[in-house]
């Protein structure tokens, strides 16, 4: 994710002078932590209490994976948390997806679109106007910070219902655009990326660059934007996530099931078992599961770094 | 997460269904939602061709859809499942209430239907056609897609309602069939006192099952007469089968397990639910969703009230209807007849559905089928013969749909609580007569 924010043509002496001001801010909280874990004090309770929670968590990704490699009959007569029959993980996986034409596959692809535009367009969103809210000064900034901090207080499934209708009239529902559009709203992204903005990025800096005579665009890409990547990145990690599980705002949005997110796909196919004359499909349901949350998982792993240290900005003030 | 959209979801629906109701009413008896034209020319109408939405969950139907294109490469037919049931209805109300993308073909089920008939949002199919197919269908879902002098869709499948049993439960612990709703009752006793894991059936509260059951016990609750609706519980049927399902419910003799779960595939697989008293469309769900006890299970037809009765009643079957919004309904219809009463029905029984066309459910290929999940049983000698039994002059309400989802917070608790289902079935009565009268009906009990 940095290597495509950061600019390719940096100027190679002032991309690392403007990076270093900014640097040991956010390193020094974690540096701390750091430091505060090399003299642990041991607590059985909570030793207890996090393997508990571990435990619980972890369980029901066992029980996927080891139900993904069952047969719809294995399924139903064996203990849900061991293995049992033939191994059948990649049958299952090969019916997934070619099941119904490949449809799962189309639904990953839609979940695809919608996670691209809508969770990086909600970021790129958040990004600019973080940036600006921190940065610049203009009549009204209050007025904006107030129904910024009231929109995050607003869960999106109430807003769900009215959008619907609103879209209904503009003829946008049963289109990706309903799903879409509502995505790249994040007033929690916002806020997130206004804090660090304000954080991260010294004025002092910004100041240096006009008086070299950088537009303010040019101040924005090639100085601002690599000093937020952290701040981006947990910004697009939650809206990602927000978006890859997102079932409401389709389910009311979208009718026909080539446009499904994954989501609602998998509910779609498990409703079948509930269909006279339809097809129970268990299997396939836990291995598309399965499949549907690889790459959350991946991406969590790969970007854990950034979204520690994107979530300890603006904890601490220095 | 799941509890709230539901609700919401929900509340969308009824205040479409509340408008949508209202202006039926208001509208009086003017004009019917339909056109009133000439029976369709179908063979013209394909021939210009044209675009169709299909809203159906249908499993078979796609094969319909896909042979009906070949035939007639002009019409471009568009077969979206927008979710079953409730799910389903709930997206057509909703499209219906926007006034855009509102499909030209939907499945509606015989119990849903009159509450789309009346509030209009499907066409009369008579002056298209459908009144010349009069005697094509069996009398139950026949008489189920009229509302009036209304025909407000073609029947596509049905579901007389037969016993299917698991012959291994039964024959292991020495209990026999059984053919009268007495035997049925000893026979549930027997079961779970042979084995305390054996259940004779399993029911959580169903309306579709308990309104069929009280069909077949030969009650009336339900009188529809335009916005004139009479809703009472108390009448001989109804009473009848409660006392007998309450004696069921009292003893713990059915399995508490919800139908359609996961815990229900799995106790029709492994033998603890023994038999499902459910519509002649059951055989092809068997099949795909519980492989583990192919050869076990049989059919054998319906207990009955007085031993040597025929009486059965229908458990749920849909039809398919135009919509009343639909721009293209001639084509639509076309479509419709085609898959219902044309080449499409016995692609559809090919598929594993159970058919509604009297042709069929009397050919002797369709009879003679041996189905070897059943042990190589002829199936459909029983089912077909369970069609010819259903009982005459049941009506659904014009908002069951709505009465039907009320109903586990009525008739539903004598399951879980101390209430008896007579009690249940007086909340459910006065619930919907209460919620019939809002929604500007004239409902009396």
């Amino acid at each position: 994710m940095t290597a495509s924010t950061a600019p390719t043509g940096v100027p190679a002496d002032a991309a690392p002078v403007a990076a270093r001001p900014g640097r040991p801010h956010r390193a020094t909280p974690v540096r701390r932590a750091a430091r505060g874990s090399s003299r642990p004090r041991r607590s059985v309770l909570l030793t207890l209490t996090t393997g508990i929670v571990l435990v619980y968590s972890l369980v029901p990704l066992a029980w996927l994976l080891i139900n993904a490699t069952k047969t719809q009959s294995s399924l139903f007569g064996s203990f849900g948390l061991w293995f049992s029959g033939d191994f059948a993980l990649f049958s299952n996986l090969a019916q997934t997806l070619t099941y119904d034409d490949g449809i799962f596959v189309r639904w990953l692809g839609n979940t695809l679109l919608y996670v691209v535009a809508g969770a990086g367009g909600a970021t790129a969103l958040a990004v600019i106007g973080g940036y600006g809210l921190a940065k610049f000064s203009f009549p009204g900034k209050r007025g904006v910070f107030a129904v910024v901090i009231g929109a995050v207080a607003v869960p999106g499934t109430a807003l769900a219902v009215p959008t619907f209708l609103m879209f209904s009239r503009m003829g946008l529902t049963n289109t990706p655009w309903s799903v879409i559009i509502p995505s790249l709203i994040s007033p929690f992204g916002l806020y997130l990326m206004w804090t660090f903005a304000a954080e991260a990025i010294p004025t002092e800096l910004l100041e240096a660059a006009r008086m070299d005579g950088a537009s303010e665009w040019r101040t924005f890409f090639r100085i601002s934007l690599p000093l937020l990547a952290p701040g981006i990145v947990t910004v697009l990690l939650f809206t990602m996530v927000a978006t890859w599980n997102n079932y409401f705002l389709p389910l009311i949005m979208l009718r026909d099931p080539d446009w499904y997110p994954l989501t609602l796909g998998l509910n779609a196919w498990n409703a079948q078992a509930t269909t006279a004359g339809g097809e129970a499909i268990f299997n396939l349901v836990i291995t598309g599961a399965l499949l549907t949350i690889l790459p959350l998982i991946a991406a969590f792993l790969l970007l854990q770094r950034y979204w520690q240290s994107g979530l300890a900005a603006g904890s601490v003030k220095e | 997460m799941t509890a709230l959209p539901r609700t919401v979801l929900r509340g969308v629906a009824l205040a479409g269904a509340a408008t949508l109701a209202l202006t039926a009413c208001g509208g009086g008896s003017a004009d019917d939602g339909g056109t009133a034209g000439e029976p369709v020319d179908t063979g013209s109408v394909l021939e210009d061709g044209g675009e169709l939405l299909v809203w159906a969950w249908e499993p078979t139907l796609e094969q319909v859809v896909e042979d009906f294109e070949a035939e007639y490469p002009n019409v471009d037919v568009e077969l979206a499942n927008v979710g079953t049931g409730n799910d389903a209805y709930t997206a057509l109300q909703n499209a219906i209430a926007a006034g855009s993308g509102v499909p030209d073909v939907a499945q509606v089920e015989y119990y849903a239907l009159p509450q789309f008939a009346i509030a209009e949002s499907l066409a009369d199919l008579g002056g298209l056609g459908a009144s010349e197919l009069d005697g094509t269908f069996t009398p139950g879902p026949w008489a189920s897609v009229q509302q009036g002098d209304g025909i407000y869709g073609l029947p596509m499948d049905s579901g007389p309602m037969a016993l299917f049993y698991n012959e291994e439960v039964f024959t292991q612990h020495g209990v026999a069939v059984p053919t009268t709703w007495d035997e049925y009752v000893e026979a549930g006793r027997a079961l779970h006192a042979a084995d305390p894991e054996v259940y004779i059936t399993s029911d959580s509260g169903d309306a579709g099952f308990t309104t069929s059951m009280i069909w077949q016990a030969g009650g009336k609750p339900y009188t529809v007469d335009g916005t004139d609706v009479t809703i009472d519980f108390t009448d001989e049927g109804s009473a009848r089968f409660a006392e007998m399902w309450q004696q069921m419910v009292d003893e713990e003799l059915v399995s508490p397990v919800a139908g359609w779960s996961d815990e229900w595939y799995q106790g029709l697989g492994n033998g603890t639910i023994a038999s499902l008293i459910i519509g002649a469309w059951m055989p092809a769900n068997l099949e795909s969703g519980v492989e583990a006890a192919a050869g076990k299970w049989r059919v054998a037809p319906m207990p009955q009230w007085e031993a040597g009765g025929s009486d059965t009643a229908e458990n749920g079957g849909s039809a398919l209807s135009v919509t009343a919004a639909s721009e293209q309904q001639e084509l639509a219809y076309a479509f419709i007849e085609y898959a219902n009463a044309g080449d499409g029905v016995q692609t559809r029984i090919d598929g594993g559905a159970f058919p509604a066309t009297v042709a069929e459910l009397e050919s002797e290929e369709f009879l003679g089928k041996e189905f070897p999940y059943f042990g190589g049983q002829k199936v459909n000698e029983v089912l077909a013969q369970s069609a010819q039994g259903v009982v005459e002059g049941w009506q659904y309400l014009p908002f069951q749909v709505y009465a039907n989802s009320i109903f586990n917070d009525t008739v539903g608790q004598a399951y879980v609580s101390d209430i008896t289902l007579a009690e249940g079935l007086a909340d459910w009565q006065e619930a919907s007569v209460a919620y019939g009268n809002e929604q500007g009906f004239t409902v009396s009990d």
